[in-house]
């Protein structure tokens, strides 16, 4: 128990303690939402956590769009790695119709979600060092992000919602400038993480601020439901691309990192372990696509997939198939699957059920940021009130996909 | 641990319950009925490893009579890698059912959301309230009697495209 500050008669109407709001808009919050504290002192009482401020009723929106249109709405959910919210739907409905995706398209989603997993760990690890005081490593990283937009500009078109991919595959096959945007980045990557660990790593100053800061045992963590790093930091080895492979995951080399503590600390060596975990993965599917028939971009999924614009104009079939793709009058069978993905903060799941109409009957989102944010009030009260905003920095906390 | 053993596992304990067991897509489905969601799932995490709660969400089946609602229970055996569906329903008249955050705590949010949007009643939560929606609100906007747009706007009829 912390010991009190102010003492007060006891019948007094007066406070002992001081209700601050932290958020909904509070530069340490990065994003809109609120916490309620009681402080004392340096020291956190106890905070409350409000939630809801961007929330868009995507369920509710879902029930009526034709399956392809519910893509972008994805995106919005965690917007740091949106292509993994992406493919992660289009591998949901995949699922459910029972379509068997080319090799290479695995290999090609595989990369991006890579790269997407990279760039969102690079901004939560980057502004952990932002709120500690060190704004360089920041800057530093930041460029290297946006090379990873600059790679999804080449696929999609768009950096930040990307909408990227389609039902089946990708709605065009990599560029060659793309290409050689993925090798430069390549190349150039770890020189650039290695720096970043040598700025912030051994640093006397981050790790006086972070290590001790927000700390959860594995137990209790598991009971609150988290996943992703923020788990993985506690030292509970769960992960969803290996419990329950998707994408040929199964088919990479490569190692969980763990931390022991729980901490801030953890959670940022984690993440940068992740990182180079991620980096080993799109060299193994960059060798892999090597020899493989570089044309294959898309499942043969007719319902589904755009055909040829110049095949519309001229075939049938291509016209058909396009009118009910655009027109979404693609039935899907009646069923019920749950399909979930690796994303950026933890386990991104899907519960999908189909009455076999055009649009999805239920639509639900497991979000991971809800579920471990309700975990902050156990993490940091007790603590110092400077090492609640590093916690809240360091579980990675987006709005877009706290309130759905 | 395997499935069939879950399955004769929680039949024997449960043998009153007249447990429906289903597997669609490789992943195991149970159907309960709504007063014994709390024992089933403390046996589940006792017994049997479930020690990990994936999921809490609901749904609305307007057409089944007497068993409108649903509260959907995703549960995750780490240990041996087994993911399973609780599938509850109770009526929309009296839509109570046990809350589970006696044995999960991050069960709280996921019933806070779930009672936001069908209105589900969690006995035993310690502070059901509306999450995302405003407090103001006084209906459950997932319900499927609340249409996404206004019924009455003449440029969004779609006879034609929609439903």
């Amino acid at each position: 128990m912390v010991e009190k500050h102010i003492q007060l008669a006891e019948n007094s109407v007066e406070k002992e303690t001081t209700t601050i709001n932290l958020g909904p808009t509070h530069p340490a919050t990065h994003g809109i939402f609120q916490n309620i504290m009681e402080i004392d002192g340096e020291r956190v009482i106890k905070t409350e956590m409000t939630v809801g401020y961007i929330h868009r009723a995507f369920e509710k929106i879902a029930e009526r769009r034709p399956y392809s249109q519910i893509t972008p709405l994805t995106d919005r959910l965690n917007y740091c790695s949106a292509p993994i919210n992406n493919f992660g739907w289009h591998m949901t409905i995949e699922k459910l119709v029972g379509l068997e995706v080319p090799k290479r398209v695995d290999y090609l989603r595989v990369i991006i979600m890579e790269l997407a997993r990279i760039a969102d760990h690079l901004v939560c690890n980057s502004v952990i060092g932002v709120d500690t005081g060190a704004l360089t490593p920041f800057t530093y990283v930041f460029q290297w992000r946006e090379k990873i937009y600059e790679i999804y500009e080449g696929i999609c078109g768009s950096r930040l919602t990307t909408n990227i991919g389609r039902i089946g595959g990708f709605e065009r096959n990599f560029p060659d400038d793309t290409w050689k945007k993925i090798h430069d980045f390549m190349d150039g990557f770890p020189a650039v993480l290695k720096e970043f660990e040598t700025l912030l790593t051994r640093n006397r100053i981050f790790m006086d601020r972070c290590i001790g800061a927000g700390a959860i045992s594995a137990e209790r963590a598991l009971n609150w439901s988290m996943t992703g790093p923020n788990l993985r930091a506690t030292g509970v080895d769960y992960d969803v691309r290996v419990h329950s492979p998707y994408s040929s995951y199964n088919e990479f080399d490569f190692k969980i990192p763990v931390g022991s503590a729980g901490d801030v600390y953890d959670r940022y060596l984690v993440r940068n372990g992740e990182m180079w975990e991620s980096y080993r993965i799109i060299q193994q599917a960059l060798d892999k696509l090597k020899g493989m028939d570089s044309s294959i971009f898309h499942a043969d999924a007719p319902e589904f997939y755009l055909p040829e614009k110049a095949d519309v104009y001229t075939k049938m079939e291509a016209l058909i198939y396009h009118f009910k793709i655009v027109m979404g009058e693609t039935d899907l069978p009646p069923g019920e699957v749950y399909h979930s993905v690796e994303g950026g903060n933890g386990e991104l799941g899907y519960y999908l059920v189909s009455d076999g109409g055009r649009t999805p009957y239920r639509l639900h989102f497991r979000r991971p940021c809800f579920i471990y944010y309700q975990a902050f009030n156990e993490m940091v009260a007790g603590g110092l009130f400077s090492d609640a905003v590093v916690t809240l920095s360091s579980i990675n906390v987006i709005a877009g996909e706290l309130d759905a | 641990m395997t499935k069939e053993i879950i399955q004769e596992r929680l039949n024997q304990a449960f043998s009153g319950a007249a447990l429906q067991w289903a597997e669609p897509w490789g992943m195991l489905e149970c159907t309960i009925p709504a007063d014994q969601n709390l024992a089933i799932v403390t046996f589940l995490f006792q017994e049997l490893g479930f020690q990990f709660l994936t999921d809490i969400t609901g749904i609305h089946y307007p057409e089944q009579e007497g068993k409108e609602l649903g509260i959907i229970t995703h549960l995750h055996n780490l240990k041996d890698n087994i993911r399973l569906r609780l599938k509850a329903f109770v009526p929309v008249a009296a839509p109570d059912i046990h809350s589970l955050t006696s044995v999960f705590s991050g069960a709280d949010w996921m019933e806070r959301e779930t009672y936001d949007f069908y209105g589900i009643n969690f006995v035993g939560h310690h502070n059901l309230k509306r999450i995302l929606n405003v407090d103001e609100m006084d209906y459950f906007p997932m319900r499927k009697e609340y249409q996404m747009e206004d019924p009455t706007r003449l440029d969004k009829d779609d006879e034609m495209f929609g439903r």
